[in-house]
């Protein structure tokens, strides 16, 4: 490999970012702050679709790796991506420079610092899917947490003080132990670069202790039932591009953790505590689903459907399927697709009411109508329509928990129903129904940014949903390998 | 005929400090003299000792009562730096308060001198001397500001605890004099076995004295006090020099006298670090005077030392040098920021003077953000690698129970490093502070933020010169 690729989309946004804040902070409409940040993203964006385009989707083994010594000895700075992150970081570079149009309206003081603070966040979290050395996932993995706090704290809502706090010690008291365990594994194995790790396994004994460390940092981040509480604050409180960040990748950060790591490190481990991811997976979908059926408020309800949501994603990964597996990475990348925009399209009518809350709304369609069309698309997309990315998703995710486990899998179709249930009453009572409300008679329709947004938005929504086969076939190769070690490395112990 | 050369750096220093008391009673207002004439004499030390003693691995002088190797040289130097940067800020704030006089720059280099002997002792009775003559200019630099009440009083109590810590550390050593029949650490090291339970009296008395020193939890109780009363350089003063040169020496006494008698002493120093820790970070979170905040939440680093020290592995003893030089640079870097709230000679230091410092001061409270995170142990600064090495030694020897409460004190710890960021940046800004600082103090706080940013491009580099460091 000559050209570091790789290092250089993580460098790219922080240079960007350093460019910004060597510039003049203006008050307002900072609009050239914007265009550095959505050139340097956009940059970003297209050096991701060459990674993708020169991607060799016949092999899993790593490519585009750099591996340079860090700490003498001890650490490599190593990176690289297989079939699995490489749709994590195309996810990450493109839901970016959407979030920097998308700023617009939400965040009036310190534009320049805001549009710092997410191309910081950039940087790191495509560092995350890109790691192979755990140390160098965890610096990644827990540095994002400096400018989510910021984004939440500073322009985030009333209960914004509180929500950040909540966000950060919950992340931050799920990973130190994670910690732990890197370093434990350091010392056991001596290593700790991930693809050596996968060669040479780590002892049975201290499998399950190492297991429970990494899923502790990685349920508080999905987030599973009960740990999940600091996510409905987060994103409530979080200004619009934070709360689409938040959802679109920063809790794909788990999912592809417990991918990456707590399957290909731990095999032994993953199959004792099968039942646990299950059990908390379901009662994730159901319970949270009913939650989000009684809330008023629109993000919070959003918020919830994550939860559920990730619930599948969990669910679908530890079925230890092919089809589960590949269900819940595509049900990552339909996620973070459809709560992005979801997210957005409450952001759009919130910019101009200034509420979140459903009952300010109804009877939209007769005077937003191209809103109404967008907004229903999302909705449907969110509860797993066919035809749209949510139902591949999904419908895998369930085929693999079929093969695995009858039971688990009847109870989350019933999920499904209750998605649907929230989702269209949601679109009911905020679209249909008479027009109550005086001041909404004036409201605008989406202008030329919101609606170019959303529509690309809704355009890898509906393309995936008729042909996921571009996914698909990325990913295919690496996770028949990752279940084909995980085999043998059952059948060995 | 010893080789004096290795002594050089003290003998320097000492004859520096006679003739900067002569020319400072004779010349009259030269107080600007003698702080220049000071910081020369920290620089030309630092060479010489870099010169003389930097390549030596172990040497002895003095019937092997003064010893010098990489460890000695190492922290006389990080001494010197952290000595030379608190003497170069000082000045405008002891300027503000009228107390710009020749005694302060003497006092320092006193100190420094007595931490220097300190650092290199190899013997009981050199190392008592070293420590009395930091602590004595320690005592009077507490009370420096004497027209405060609040000074005088740290200083007062500072001196009758201190006075008492000292008694028990001698009580200690006359113990294991007694034991040993010597007063030479190597000595002491073949004389001890560990089947002598008396002697851990001795030990205890030793260990507590030290914790004294670097105010570990439960002997922490005149911290918070000194370092409120205390005027501000001072304070920096007391939370970075003295316990460089008091953590070496605990190095010292853990791993050349009592080495055999490990058993006896790691329960407490686990107990040591884990009570600082734990104290350390409940205790900061109620504060509202950030030098009191400071004051715990220095409890808690030496915690975080300490467990390093705890393993009894050169890799433990290592990853508390790194520990504690990362903690000087953060340190440096914060007090830089406190003492660039000034309004009209007026030096505000209560929490709530930093309220939203963010809007009329970007580039101070960005300053601050890192050095918070930093102190918080966020990666990628450089405070999360002091601690990642510490845990790393610390794991090595599979103390799981430590190495879990020490992060999981990191979590409350962060609470209230947070709880300030919140307040810089969330919250209604104040008035605007003065920005004519000097240009040290801008310079030391940019090259220390910098320096805590961008630790983690180059790693290596303070690990390499640790590395050379095996006591044991």
């Amino acid at each position: 490999m000559n050209f570091p690729i790789l290092s250089s989309l993580i460098l790219l946004p922080i240079v960007g970012a350093l460019f910004l804040f060597f510039t003049k902070d203006k008050e307002g409409n900072n609009l050239t702050a914007k265009y550095v940040a959505l050139f340097t993203t956009v940059v970003n964006f297209l050096i991701s679709i060459y990674l993708w385009i020169s991607f060799d989707q016949s092999t899993s083994s790593f490519q585009f790796v750099e591996d340079r010594v860090w700490i003498e000895g001890f650490i490599n700075y190593k990176v690289g991506v297989d079939g699995i992150s490489i749709l994590f970081i195309i996810l990450t570079t493109f839901i970016t420079p959407i979030c920097i149009i998308s700023v617009n309206n939400s965040v009036k003081n310190r534009l320049r610092d805001f549009l710092i603070a997410i191309l910081i966040m950039e940087s790191f979290m495509i560092g995350v899917f890109c790691a192979l050395d755990l140390v160098v996932f965890y610096l990644f993995f827990e540095a994002g947490l400096i400018p989510m706090f910021l984004i939440i704290g500073i322009w985030g809502g009333e209960r914004r003080v509180y929500s950040a706090f909540k966000f950060f010690l919950y992340t931050l008291l799920g990973s130190v132990l994670m910690l732990v365990a890197i370093i434990s594994i350091y010392w056991i194995t001596g290593t700790t670069d991930v693809v050596q790790l996968y060669e040479i396994g780590i002892d049975v004994k201290y499998q399950n202790l190492l297991w429970l460390a990494f899923f502790s940092s990685f349920a508080v981040k999905t987030p599973m039932w009960p740990v999940h509480t600091w996510l409905p604050d987060a994103h409530v409180e979080a200004p619009t591009a934070g709360s689409v960040l938040l959802a679109a990748i920063l809790l794909k950060m788990a999912g592809y953790g417990f991918i990456r790591f707590s399957l290909g490190l731990f095999p032994v481990a993953s199959e004792v505590f099968t039942p646990l991811i299950y059990t908390l997976s379901v009662i994730a979908i159901i319970f949270t689903s009913l939650i989000a059926l009684m809330q008023e408020d629109m993000k919070k309800l959003i918020a919830y459907s994550s939860v559920a949501h990730m619930g599948f994603v969990t669910l679908g990964i530890f079925t230890l399927q092919q089809q589960g597996i590949e269900g819940s990475i595509i049900q990552m990348i339909s996620h973070g697709l459809v709560s992005a925009a979801l997210f957005l399209t409450v952001g759009v009518v919130y910019d101009r009411m200034h509420s979140r809350l459903i009952s300010t709304y109804g009877g939209l369609v007769s005077v937003i109508p191209k809103y109404s069309i967008l907004f229903m698309l999302f909705a449907l997309a969110s509860l797993g329509l066919p035809g749209t990315s949510g139902f591949i998703g999904e419908f895998l995710i369930l085929m693999g928990a079929f093969k695995d486990n009858f039971l688990v899998a009847v109870i989350a179709s019933i999920g499904v129903i209750l998605g649907a249930a929230y989702m269209l009453w949601l679109y009911k009572r905020v679209i249909f129904g008479k027009l109550i409300n005086k001041d909404l008679k004036t409201i605008l329709d989406l202008n030329r940014s919101e609606y170019f947004i959303l529509s690309c938005l809704a355009a890898p929504i509906l393309f995936f949903g008729f042909y996921p086969d571009p996914l698909i076939n990325t990913i295919e190769v690496s996770v028949t390998d990752l279940i084909n070690m995980h085999n043998t490395n059952i059948a060995s112990k | 005929m010893e080789n004096l050369n290795l002594v050089l750096p003290e003998i320097f220093i000492s004859l520096s400090i006679m003739f900067l008391l002569i020319l400072g009673v004779f010349k009259k207002n030269s107080s600007k003299i003698t702080f220049n004439l000071s910081l020369f004499t920290i620089l030309i030390t630092a060479i010489i000792t870099i010169n003389e003693t930097f390549s030596v691995s172990r040497e002895t002088l003095f019937n092997e009562s003064v010893v010098i190797d990489s460890m000695s040289s190492l922290m006389k130097i990080i001494t010197l730096i952290g000595g030379f940067l608190v003497l170069v800020i000082s000045s405008s704030y002891l300027k503000t308060f009228k107390i710009y006089n020749i005694e302060y720059p003497v006092l320092i280099l006193s100190s420094i001198l007595g931490m220097m002997v300190m650092i290199s002792s190899n013997d009981l009775i050199v190392f008592y001397m070293g420590l009395e003559l930091q602590s004595l200019a320690l005592y009077v630099l507490a009370t420096y500001n004497r027209d405060q009440l609040k000074s005088s009083e740290a200083g007062l109590k500072y001196f009758v605890l201190s006075a008492l810590s000292s008694g028990l550390l001698l009580y200690g050593c006359s113990l294991v004099y007694g034991f040993s029949g010597s007063t030479n650490f190597d000595i002491i090291s073949n004389q001890l076995n560990s089947n002598e339970y008396v002697l851990t009296f001795g030990i205890v008395f030793i260990l507590v004295g030290l914790a004294f020193k670097i105010s570990a939890v439960p002997f922490h109780m005149w911290a918070p006090d000194v370092y409120e009363g205390s005027p501000t350089t001072v304070t920096l003063f007391f939370t970075i020099v003295p316990k460089i040169a008091a953590l070496t020496v605990f190095i010292r006494f853990l791993y050349v006298p009592f080495l055999n008698l490990i058993d006896q002493w790691q329960m407490i120093i686990i107990f040591l670090s884990i009570a600082s820790m734990v104290f350390g970070a409940v205790a900061a979170i109620g504060q509202t005077n950030i030098k009191r905040l400071i004051a715990y939440s220095s409890i808690g680093h030496i915690g975080y030392t300490l467990a390093g020290l705890a393993t009894a592995s050169n890799e433990g003893i290592q990853s508390s040098i790194i520990y504690i030089s990362i903690y000087v640079v953060m340190n440096l870097a914060l007090f830089s920021c406190l003492l660039m709230l000034r309004r009209k000679d007026q030096y505000y230091e209560n929490i709530e003077d930093l309220s939203g410092l963010s809007k009329n001061h970007p580039l101070l409270s960005l300053c601050l953000l890192v050095i918070l995170f930093s102190l918080a142990g966020i990666p990628p600064l450089a405070g999360f690698f002091a601690k990642f090495y510490v845990f790393k030694a610390v794991l090595e020897q599979s103390m799981f129970f430590l190495a879990i409460v020490g992060l999981l004190s990191t979590v409350v710890a962060a609470f209230y490093y947070l709880r300030i960021i919140k307040i810089i940046y969330f919250d209604k800004e104040k008035d605007k502070y003065d920005t004519d600082h000097s240009l040290w103090l801008k310079f030391s706080l940019t090259v220390s933020t910098i320096l805590i940013l961008l630790y983690f491009i180059f790693p290596s580099q303070l690990i390499e010169v640790v590395s050379r460091i095996n006591i044991i």
